[in-house]
């Protein structure tokens, strides 16, 4: 079979920035919290906001790090697999990814290592200043990123000269169509990962009855976090939405299965789109649900697929399925979001073993979720790279062979496999560790060292001084 | 904006951010390349712990050196990284075991020999791989309309595998003296008997290479031969500085080994950088064909000349707080 450094390549981006993604979107909403308990820790005094804000702090600290360790590789595979995209773009996307280097830079040589480190070294004010700027800093770094992948999905503000981009408009360009609805989608998305984390974590540390009080409070914040959140998300979902319509009415299809132009378009709830036969098998949908929710206006024009020659199509099962997990997930934290204001008012909100115990499952759902999303946006743009300007294809490093891309996607994933086993598995330990006594000196201090975003966690690698049972159980 | 070559001020920061990466990532590199041969379990703690709250702050100099070439020099990243696919890969791969390592070794008790394992043989390949990119720089790339036209492995031959090993060999050197200066007792013994050796093999290795480039490539040859010019005072530091080591270590100085160390390899840089310059993509490429659009140069300035400072100011800070030998009961205070 003949190895095609294309599909590889996409294969090994789709996998290096997926692994990557769900580490960035823990920490910015987790920066946020850690401010927000700052806050409160500032204003009333109340050592259960401390006790709570340094739990997180080192959660925050390790995935931070993993973060670092794995985006390492996102510095340099636009050169690698990309070389053509990167050079005739260099001009667009050289300064504004280096702003993101710069951002996450800045924040890590300044203000993190107060946060982390500095609790009794600075007055509690600097101490809650740092917070807020590490989470502004996540919040720019955010802004960087998604401004470069929102500019190959609406590209603004350039021309192109001799095959390469050249800015006409930095703010056209920054501020592109789509980047204000891909912005606050992220940045909700990062919010509700956040809190389906934090609600997860204490129901569990509810359900063994370990430092209730705390875990009380941070299960009641987060659970009003995401009743006003998860709603908010689906209308601003909506927007996001809209905007695709307009500017990529394909990628709008393709989520829909939408193979023909036409009106009064039912909203399908399952179907097996078929790319050769241009048609979806086995199709259950509600009638002209589709129009509706696109056009707000039951006999609305819908575009299709086939407005497209089939060399233009994105991979419609795919960005169908994944927009459906995305969407299913979504409305399933709805759910679980009511359901706790119902539980709160029936005064059974911290005991209720079996809701408890499903935000403790719920937790890989934000992540899910958030990758199926990306997996919506970027399959759907297939087969451009940059939409509209230059395609895959064309973006691909002219040099490579299906070998060299194969080495590197079975490298990549080793790597990242090790590095994932080894973060998940102390993640988990570290939390199964709970919210230690604020009072009592670490209980490791061997372990620690100054000054590095995981000594801020003191948890042993190994050993077996954690009870580990209720996971299992 | 006509008034300063901005090419030119990109030119300055992204070599001295090289020459920042190549000292400091360059000794805490050494020290995992070390790592295998040190005298004792407790020896390797206190090694690590000598780099341990700096390294990572040295390898912001390679994301930024990353970043900043796609934004300033665009040719050479979209060169450079196809045309070493595979030793990048390496690099990177090495460069995330030997990160993990430093992380979870502290952490660890029973898995200990296997983050040793990982910090020594990620440090070794990353450093080797470093070395290769040397080494294909000085031999220059196969370009055709601006993109890499050569083959997965041409990164990869006898040349290359000498520069990867001479930097494996000077990575160690930096990592043996920085030993010296960090620490005492048995530990500085032992890296008091190696450097002698490491030096030995670093400048064998100089010497095979200034025998061999010339003969090889015409306009390094010219550069050096044409004329008698002031770069010959390069080479000659070097030996200044190499012989000043060899004395410092019989000597026993403990500063003065890494200081001649960072010298050697200074002085080294610029030779190398006057023997191509001002080509940036050898052989046919200079820094003006390489460079991307003015406006997006100065964009990017404003905001890197905003953070150089801020960057500098911690380094040194980090690196005062963090002074002086590691301390002797192992601690990490």
């Amino acid at each position: 079979m003949e190895l095609d450094p294309l599909l590889l390549s996409r294969i090994q981006f789709a996998f290096v920035v997926s692994f990557h993604a769900i580490f960035p979107v823990f920490t910015i909403g987790l920066a946020a919290y850690i401010a927000v308990l700052e806050g409160l820790l500032l204003k009333t005094g109340n050592p259960v906001w401390k006790q709570l804000s340094m739990f997180w702090t080192k959660v925050f600290a390790v995935v931070f790090a993993l973060g670092v360790v794995s985006g390492l590789v996102m510095a340099f595979q636009f050169g690698t697999n990309w070389s053509n995209f990167s050079y005739a773009t260099a001009n667009f996307m050289g300064p504004v990814l280096s702003y993101e280097v710069v951002t996450a830079f800045f924040m890590e040589a300044t203000f993190l290592g107060v946060l982390l480190f500095g609790r009794d070294k600075v007055p509690p004010a600097a101490h809650f200043f740092s917070a807020i700027m590490v989470s502004l800093g996540t919040f720019i770094s955010s802004f960087w990123i998604l401004s470069a992948n929102s500019w190959m999905q609406t590209p603004g503000g350039f021309e192109m000269r001799d095959g390469i981009v050249h800015l006409t408009s930095w703010s056209e360009a920054i501020f592109n169509s789509s980047f204000p609805y891909r912005f606050a989608h992220m940045a909700l998305a990062a919010f509700l990962t956040g809190g389906f984390v934090v609600a997860g974590v204490s129901a569990w540390h509810l359900v063994r009855n370990h430092a209730v009080e705390a875990n009380k409070r941070a299960l009641s914040m987060s659970m009003w976090l995401l009743l006003i959140i998860a709603p908010l998300q689906l209308v601003v979902g909506d927007f996001h939405g809209l905007n695709t319509l307009e500017e990529q009415p394909v990628k709008v299809a393709a989520m829909e299965g939408n193979w023909e132009r036409g009106s009064n378009v039912p909203l399908l709830l399952f179907a097996l789109p078929d790319q050769e036969a241009e048609t979806n098998r086995a199709a259950i949908g509600l009638p002209g649900m589709a129009s509706l929710i696109l056009t707000h206006d039951i006999n609305g024009v819908v575009p299709g697929i086939t407005d497209v020659p089939k060399e233009e199509r994105p991979p419609v099962a795919l960005v169908f399925w994944s927009f459906r997990i995305m969407v299913g997930i979504g409305i399933l934290m709805i759910v679980a979001a009511f359901a706790g204001l119902v539980l709160r008012m029936m005064g059974r909100l911290y005991d209720h073993r079996g809701f408890l115990q499903a935000l403790r499952l719920m937790v890989p759902l934000p992540f899910i979720a958030v990758t199926a999303g990306w997996f919506t946006t970027e399959l759907g743009r297939a087969p451009w790279l940059i939409y509209g300007v230059m395609t895959q294809a064309e973006g691909l490093t002219p040099s490579l062979t299906g070998g060299m891309a194969l080495f590197s996607l079975i490298g990549f994933m080793l790597v990242y496999a090790v590095v994932f086993v080894v973060g998940i598995y102390y993640l988990t330990r570290l939390t199964a560790a709970g919210l230690t006594d604020i009072e009592a000196p670490p209980e490791h201090p061997e372990r620690q060292r100054p000054k590095r975003p995981l000594s801020a966690a003191d948890t042993p690698f190994d050993g077996d001084d954690l009870d580990f049972t209720p996971l299992r159980g | 904006m006509e008034l300063i070559d901005l090419t030119l001020v990109w030119a300055v920061i992204i070599a001295v951010g090289i020459m920042m990466y190549v000292l400091m990532d360059g000794f805490d590199l050494g020290v995992g390349i070390l790592f295998p041969f040190a005298p004792g379990e407790d020896s390797r703690d206190k090694m690590m712990n000598s780099v341990a709250p700096v390294w990572d702050g040295n390898e912001t100099w390679l994301i930024l050196g990353g970043a900043g070439l796609l934004g300033a020099f665009p040719l050479v990243y979209s060169v450079f990284l196809p045309a070493l696919y595979i030793g990048v890969f390496l690099m990177l791969a090495g460069l995330i075991f030997r990160g993990i390592a430093f992380e979870f070794r502290f952490k660890s008790s029973r898995r200990k020999q296997w983050w040793n394992a990982a910090f020594a043989i990620g440090s070794t390949v990353a450093a080797f791989a470093q070395g290769a990119v040397v080494g294909t720089y000085i031999q220059g790339f196969a370009v055709e309309n601006m993109t890499y036209v050569g083959g997965p492995l041409d990164w990869l031959t006898p040349f290359t595998v000498l520069t990867g090993l001479g930097l494996v060999v000077g990575y160690a050197l930096l990592g043996s003296t920085w030993t010296i200066m960090k620490t005492e007792g048995a530990l500085q013994d032992w890296a008091y008997r190696l450097t002698p050796k490491l030096l030995l093999a670093l400048m064998a290795v100089f010497a095979i290479v200034s025998v061999w480039t010339p003969l090889t490539d015409t306009y390094v040859r010219s550069r050096w031969f044409d004329s008698v010019s002031l770069i010959w005072l390069l080479p000659i530091a070097t030996l200044f500085l190499a012989w000043r080591l060899w004395v410092a270590v019989q000597r026993r100085r403990e500063y003065m080994p890494f200081l001649a160390t960072m010298g050697i390899f200074g002085f080294t840089y610029l030779g190398l950088l006057a023997s191509k310059w001002p080509y940036i993509v050898p052989p046919d490429h200079t820094l003006w064909d390489a460079a991307s659009a003015p406006a997006s140069q100065l964009f990017l300035l404003i905001g890197v000349l905003f953070l150089i400072p801020v960057v500098l100011a911690y380094t040194a800070w980090n690196y005062w707080v963090f002074r002086g030998k590691v301390s002797e009961e192992g601690g990490y205070h």
